[in-house]
């Protein structure tokens, strides 16, 4: 109760405090922006506003978008799920907005979707998910579960042999979801049940000291033993630690994550961490010249040269560059438009690929593996060969391996039944 | 799929001229060790290179792969010299890697790092290991064995037997027979097989029961994969006594982790058994107490970047003093106003705690902080051959106690824990017997939030440093204070305790989330039952 008390007051004050002063001009391109900064997810969500603010900057620094200048709305959701729909709304429905680029997490996205397909908006997406949806008004530039946990999987099984797994994950459902398709995954794979061991933690778990102890007895079967972690944010600080302590190192058990980036790593004491690993899209080491010229611009435009850039904020590049593309060649904002014209775009990444949007509404990604330095950066260890399109339906589980999503006119459907041949709507399940 | 496409340039054009000149003959014996090889990004050849270098029956062998396991072995980029850095800090002396001669001091940015990744740090372990078996000092020949536990490849038994009789340690001699006795197991002879058995029964390591349990396993069609009887029985009775212990060593470790667990929340609630105990003032303030608390430990140890060993000891008094403050300062400036009224003091405290927060987030930023752990918190304590307590864990339980009796001897024995018991028995009287009521309502806040900046300074060690510190520690306090008896300090120990171990014991069958649901309906249905916690104070002052 006290915690309600609290996001309801934090969100009121917010709310107060960031009013948006819509500049009422006519020749401006509105993009709305719908990340949280204040309230919890401020940590991780703020840096996606500034990242929206800078691509904006340069668009318009570059003679804008069909010759009119493209205007930034920051709305501040405030890391209340109920509020990212009013919100959401707001920028529709009052500012005009063209497109809206914001969410992190899979609730709040939820949360306004209703919104967009009422409205008919555009959504981008930047961060990874556990797939499952596809919608006509969101466009998922971040990675699919095919995109990020089954390539790590892979990486782990091929090249370091790992034969029993520990599914680790924050209790929500990201996680959740993304260990039964692993789960599944494994299975298929000739992976025994008794080989598999599934954990699920509170939000901000600290205390490991049993679990760690759980994953090393687990560990010491004799046959080479990995954990896939999905645990959120902050979590994984102790968690690491008591690994460390526990004398657990990553050449014994080592621990993949898909929730802990160079963001994440630049709070805390990497000391336990190094040999850990974490697949992503993107690293900020990455050697590519679009990658140095990225940092470069973020560095000048946050002033500050010791400021991270992470997975997301390279899908939030990706995710506009193909906008504006799709703009320019329908030569309009109009949403009916866009997400005709946008299938099929291809732009830039920075990983020295070509990202390409598909008609599944997500985009085709390189997966790459990293291993934690001493110095707190990744050092890929491991690439897929070319890129991995992404997947919006699971095809290792069973009730999600017949649908397809498809938003060309061949099927114009996100949640196509190959079987009974029905489209049961443009939404989620 | 190819290993790794990850390559540059850069890096293939060193390797290359590192190859051609590691190629040109004629060089000292020392340099023949393909060093060169471990440079770029072929980790294949690293591999080979590694073992290589530890084959090579070189001096140098263990220091140089010691080295590179620590991230230390690194090329200079003006000459390609391979050297080794005494430190991983930004300026370090380095040493030559072959002969090992002095070279100065040399940043770190005109070196470049030999990458490992896990395989290689696995190869090097076993490499190191092998080398080990040579070291002078016990302890590294013993941890040297047990490594080599998993590996019977013919060249480690041979090393190892070769060992053997020069091995004078009676614990190490064990070790290495119970090493070669489990690469015994697979020995066609059935006597060889049950002698081995017998030899590895009672050893605790954790390859011994995996291989036993291998013994037992059966095939496909149900028929054991060992064919002889003897060794079967012998297995198995050596199996079980295994178990037996293990499960022995299990509890001791479920108690352990549920007293640690325990004194955490014990220490978290203190402070406030003091506020809202003894005072009646539902300090909602309570979690970011300890929150400055963590935040002193971190400004402290960026106060002293180098005395990071010594930095808690001088967090504990500067945390206990900063929480204090802000405790004395929020007492007299808001909560003094709202004595009686439980409703505004829990909004007003409520305020500030958020008002607090804010005051971090724009100070520090929002982000987490890093502390850091000194050395001798880290790692584990070794008791008998299975049994490992965290250290971190221990001291913490020994700080969380010394805390809690320091504070009883406090409240017990110094005129200002008369005065203090005076005041929260009967305000009214206490004031006629010349007690200055005000200024003791004062030092009592600071005192309980003082001891909630101690918690804090524990808890940077446990967990993350951000402005949400206290939030996540605030629920749990309030939980013990009320199961423990309002106004009780030997209650809140007995409660943080159960609470801690019950929470402990439930965890491995119910999971976290469920064993944490748990706890909570356990103390909605106690408290329906015994409202006034597990110790109710009893007398007149019970009832004002």
């Amino acid at each position: 109760m006290k915690l309600s008390i609290r996001s309801l007051l934090t969100s009121m004050v917010a709310a107060l405090v960031v009013s948006t002063t819509p500049v009422r001009a006519e020749d401006t391109i509105k993009v709305g922006v719908l990340h949280s900064l204040s309230g919890t997810m401020a940590i991780s969500e703020t840096t996606l506003k500034d990242t929206m603010l800078m691509l904006i900057d340069e668009q318009n620094k570059k003679g804008g978008l069909l010759g009119k200048k493209l205007e930034a709305v920051v709305v501040d959701p405030a890391s209340n799920w109920p509020l990212f729909a009013e919100k959401a709304r707001e920028l529709l429905a009052k500012d005009k907005v063209a497109a809206v680029f914001g969410c992190w997490t899979s609730v709040s996205r939820k949360s306004v979707l209703p919104v967009f397909e009422e409205l008919n908006g555009l959504l981008f997406y930047p961060v990874q998910y556990e797939g499952e949806e596809s919608s006509k008004n969101v466009f998922y530039t971040g990675a699919a579960p095919n995109q990020q946990a089954i390539p790590a999987v892979d990486y782990l099984m091929n090249d370091l042999g790992v034969k029993r797994w520990v599914l680790a994950g924050t209790d929500y459902v990201y996680p959740r979801t993304t260990n039964k398709i692993l789960e599944a995954y494994l299975k298929s794979k000739g992976v025994a049940e008794a080989d598999i061991m599934i954990n699920y933690t509170p939000f901000g778990h600290s205390d490991w000291q049993s679990i760690v102890s759980d994953i090393k007895k687990f560990g010491s079967a004799g046959k080479k033993t990995a954990v896939v972690s999905t645990i959120n944010g902050d979590a994984n600080v102790p968690f690491y630690k008591e690994l460390g302590n526990q004398g657990v190192s990553a050449a014994d058990i080592p621990v993949v994550a898909f929730s802990v980036g160079d963001e994440e790593l630049s709070g805390i004491d990497t000391k336990p961490l190094v040999g850990h690993l974490a697949a992503w899209n993107y690293f900020m080491s990455i050697d590519d010249p679009a990658n140095a010229a990225a940092l470069k611009t973020w560095h000048t435009f946050i002033k500050n040269d010791k400021r991270t850039f992470n997975d997301p904020m390279e899908a939030h590049v990706i995710g506009f560059n193909m906008w504006v593309k799709a703009v320019e060649a329908a030569k309009s904002t109009d949403p009916a438009a866009v997400q005709k014209a946008i299938i099929g775009v291809e732009t830039p990444n920075l990983t020295g690929g070509i990202s390409k949007m598909l008609p599944n509404h997500h985009i085709t990604k390189p997966v790459l593996i990293g291993e934690i330095q001493a110095n707190g950066q990744f050092e890929t260890v491991w690439k897929t060969e070319g890129l991995v399109p992404g997947d919006a339906w699971s095809d290792f589980l069973p009730d999600s391996k017949v649908i397809e999503a498809d938003w060309t006119d061949k099927l114009n459907c996100g949640n196509y039944n190959t079987v009974t041949k029905k489209c049961s709507g443009q939404n989620y399940k | 799929m190819s290993a790794l496409t990850y390559s540059s340039t850069i890096g293939r054009l060193l390797l290359a001229s590192c190859l051609l000149l590691a190629s040109l003959p004629g060089i000292a014996a020392a340099a023949d060790l393909p060093l060169a090889k471990l440079m770029g990004f072929d980790f294949k050849a690293k591999s080979a290179a590694i073992t290589a270098i530890a084959d090579s029956g070189s001096p140098r062998a263990a220091t140089i792969l010691g080295a590179l396991l620590d991230g230390r072995l690194l090329m200079r980029k003006a000459d390609s010299r391979m050297v080794i850095a005494a430190t991983s800090e930004p300026k370090t002396a380095i040493s030559d890697a072959l002969d090992g001669s002095e070279l100065g001091s040399e940043e770190l940015v005109n070196l470049k790092k030999v990458v490992i990744n896990n395989q290689l740090r696995l190869v090097l372990r076993g490499a190191l290991a092998r080398l080990g078996l040579a070291n002078s000092d016990r302890d590294a020949r013993l941890a040297a064995v047990e490594a080599l536990a998993a590996d019977d490849t013919p060249g480690t038994i041979a090393a190892l037997e070769d060992a053997l009789p020069k091995e004078q340690d009676a614990g190490v001699k064990r070790a290495m027979q119970v090493v070669l006795a489990l690469a015994a197991l697979g020995r066609p002879e059935e006597t060889q097989r049950l002698a081995a058995v017998n030899i590895v029964s009672g050893s605790m390591l954790g390859e011994v029961r995996n291989r036993l349990a291998a013994l037992l396993a059966k095939d496909a069609e149900g028929k054991p994969l060992e064919p002889s009887m003897d060794v079967r029985v012998a297995a198995a009775r050596a199996l079980r006594a295994i178990d037996e212990r293990r499960a022995h060593y299990e509890l001791v470790q479920t108690i352990f982790f549920g007293l640690s667990l325990g004194f955490v929340l014990v220490l978290a609630a203190t402070g406030l058994a003091i506020t809202f105990g003894v005072m009646g003032v539902i300090n909602m303030a309570h979690g970011e107490m300890m929150m400055l608390g963590a935040y002193t430990t971190y400004v402290v140890q960026q106060a002293f970047p180098n005395h990071i060993e010594q930095s808690l000891f001088m967090a504990i008094p500067a945390a206990f003093l900063v929480a204090a403050a802000v405790g004395i300062v929020i007492e007299r400036g808001i909560v003094r106003f709202l004595y009686g009224r439980p409703l505004e003091t829990l909004l007003a405290t409520f305020g500030v705690s958020l008002f607090l927060q804010q005051v971090v987030r724009s100070v520090f930023s929002p982000l987490n902080r890093a502390v850091a752990t000194p050395q001798w918190m880290s790692g584990q304590l070794l008791l008998g051959d299975a049994l490992a307590l965290t250290w971190n864990r221990l001291y913490i339980i020994v700080f969380s106690a010394l805390v809690f009796a320091a504070l009883l001897a406090l409240l017990r024995f110094t005129s200002l824990g008369l005065h203090v018991r005076a005041v929260a028995q009967n305000r009214a009287m206490a004031r006629a017997m010349g007690v200055r009521a005000g200024w003791v309502d004062a030092l009592t806040f600071g005192l309980g939030s003082g001891v909630a900046g101690l918690a804090g300074v524990a808890l940077s060690q446990l967990t993350n440093v951000g402005p949400n510190l206290g939030q996540s520690y605030i629920i749990d306090s309030f939980m013990v204070v009320v199961f423990g008896g309002v106004g009780n300090l030997w209650g809140t120990l007995v409660a943080g305790l159960s609470l801690g171990i019950a929470n402990k014991f439930l965890e491995p069958f119910a999971g976290a989330v469920l064993a944490k649901i748990l706890v909570l309906v356990f103390i909605i249905l106690f408290i329906q039952k015994w409202p006034r916690g597990l110790f109710p104070q009893r007398g007149r002052a019970a009832e004002a």
